[in-house]
């Protein structure tokens, strides 16, 4: 029987304190109407306001978006590719080597990275601008859409796809009509992982970009090398209600899914 | 056909983009620093042949790196920093995975999703948070004046305290999440097994439950050392002057020295200091996977 102890209740409280505090005064202080981040002097969202009056950071926010949507999209198509190629290509010569490398970015310092990328498109002479983030963001983050979805490929069940071959499909509409519907959910979660890391990532970015492209993180990590400032956390806490309410609803959206999927399999297993 | 498209794409991608960079940094850093563009020598020339090429690079930053204390000091740094903020993340991190682990089955959920939010939400906003909460007049401070545990302000922004703090707080949920699989895997029956013989729980505890968690620890350990290491956001944010870390070097040398050669030197040692640690992340890692099935 497990229970909670005291020492367990006062370790989850103080653990979870900790991690949220800190943006909780955040946000209470975007919310502020001095310009003092530290010494509260009423309700007001005229942060908010002069933030939209930005347009050097909506700007920003459009070149980061823009690079978040291109890069994980085409490193979700890679990374699945990839995922597959481990978990079904059995062997081929290189073999260990791909899978090194789509290993070690993940742990990568990202300032090895940045300079490396950085390197190689000033050696052949591209442009530095979306492009080349682009670039460099769907590197990296096609390594996490495979880890996802090579996980996902593992514990799936091979005979399905087998079934389809033997009723007629072709392997294209194998993929398509039986293991893509199955590793949905896993290819979902890798394109939000990838996107989410794009959106994140300053130093990769401030290594590949070029004079012009700047994206948010860059513009926020300038303004707040210098100090506090009330408009970068009314900008954060934008930030973070919408990851927040992005995190909530992806896990309701995968779990109506599990609880769909688990109640077809008990069907199919009934009328079978 | 499909099959060596299917494996071409990705695998020509990442030569492209992973492992031909890391040659070029590596050719880099046996260069020469020249006043040019791009700023460094020799650049490859078809002509000259591959010899004349190769017989022009030589191992000069690196003994630079080696002569000049300023290198390092910085690695030793980075190593002290990431290994103490290691084992403080590893001490406030086991608790919290610890009861979560044994909080009621129907919390859990709620409780996963409580350290995965912060893991999804901007590294650099959860960075910049701390500035304002440490800061001499930041509330820290407030509140110590307030209850009396301090008489005057203390300095902790800008030090190598705030650090600690920012690594700690940061890469936590990295700690959490695998030290909670662990123990969420455990089979409760060898506690009570333990107790019924007679351990004390205490001893139970560290006979049984910290044993059994071991690959959690582990795995937890290096997802927060490894990139702790060459860390460069967390320094320049919330360290001071005197906070050395090698990723803050590699970055100023770069983009303020425009040096890269040393640069690139730079990151090379830094990737063979991290190629022990990453070799054994990813033989525990087998392990566990190995142990599950």
């Amino acid at each position: 029987m497990k229970r909670l102890s005291a020492f367990n209740v006062v370790s989850l409280t103080l653990g979870f304190a900790f991690l949220y505090i800190p943006m909780l005064i955040l946000i209470l202080f975007s919310f502020n109407e001095s310009k003092l981040v530290t010494v509260w002097a009423g309700f007001s969202t005229k942060w908010y306001g002069e933030l939209m009056q930005n347009e050097a950071m909506l700007q920003a926010a459009w070149v980061t978006i823009k690079v978040a949507v291109f890069s994980s999209t085409i490193a979700t198509v890679l990374g699945t590719m990839a995922a597959y190629v481990l978990v079904r290509s059995g062997r081929f010569l290189g073999r260990t080597l791909f899978s090194g490398m789509i290993y070690a970015p993940l742990v990568m310092p990202e300032v090895i990275t940045g300079l490396s990328l950085l390197l190689l498109f000033i050696g052949i002479g591209l442009d530095r601008g979306v492009l080349t983030i682009v670039l460099a963001h769907t590197t990296f983050a096609m390594c996490y859409v495979s880890v996802v979805v090579s996980s996902r490929l593992a514990t799936f069940d091979r005979s399905l796809e087998e079934a389809a071959l033997d009723l007629g499909c072709s392997a294209a509409e194998a993929f398509r009509l039986v293991t893509l519907p199955i590793i949905a959910p896993a290819v979902v979660s890798g394109w939000l992982l990838a996107f989410t890391l794009s959106l994140d990532d300053l130093v990769i970015a401030s290594f590949t970009t070029g004079p012009a492209a700047t994206t948010l993180p860059i513009k926020i990590f300038s303004a707040v090398r210098l100090g506090v400032s009330p408009e970068i956390n009314a900008l954060s806490t934008i930030m973070i209600g919408i990851v927040t309410v992005g995190v909530i609803s992806a896990s309701l959206v995968s779990k109506r899914a599990l609880v769909k999927q688990r109640q077809e399999e008990q069907e199919a297993v009934r009328t079978s | 056909m499909r099959r060596f498209l299917l494996i071409s794409v990705p695998y020509i991608w990442l030569l492209a983009l992973f492992l031909v960079p890391f040659v070029i940094v590596l050719k880099i850093s046996l260069s020469d620093a020249a006043i040019a563009r791009p700023p460094y020598m020799p650049t490859f020339d078809w002509a000259e042949g591959i010899w004349a090429f190769l017989s022009q690079l030589d191992l000069e930053n690196f003994t630079w790196l080696i002569e000049d204390d300023l290198y390092w000091k910085a690695y030793l740094s980075s190593l002290k920093i990431a290994l103490t903020s290691t084992i403080l993340t590893l001490f406030v991190g086991y608790p919290i995975a610890y009861g979560m682990a044994r909080a009621p089955e129907e919390w859990r959920p709620m409780l996963m999703m409580l350290v995965i939010l912060p893991f999804w939400t901007s590294f650099l906003i959860r960075v910049y948070a701390w500035k304002g909460i440490l800061a001499n007049e930041g509330f820290l401070n407030q509140f110590l004046l307030w209850t009396g545990l301090a008489t005057e302000p203390l300095q902790i922004l800008n030090t190598t305290t705030a650090v600690y703090i920012g690594i700690v707080y940061t890469y936590l949920p990295f700690m959490i999440l695998p030290i909670y699989a662990a123990l969420d895997r455990m089979d409760d029956s060898l506690i009570e097994a333990a107790e019924d013989l007679g351990c004390s729980r205490m001893s139970a505890f560290w006979l049984v439950t910290i044993p059994l968690s071991k690959g959690g620890i582990i795995a937890g350990c290096f997802l927060v050392f490894i990139p702790a290491m060459g860390e460069f956001v967390i320094p320049s944010l919330l360290g001071g002057s005197d906070t050395l870390m090698i990723g803050k070097v590699l970055w100023e040398e770069f983009f303020s020295n425009r040096d890269w050669p040393v640069a690139s030197a730079v990151a090379v040692i830094l990737l063979l200091i991290l190629v022990v640690p990453i070799v054994l992340f990813q033989r525990n890692q087998q392990k566990e996977q190995e142990s599950d099935t």
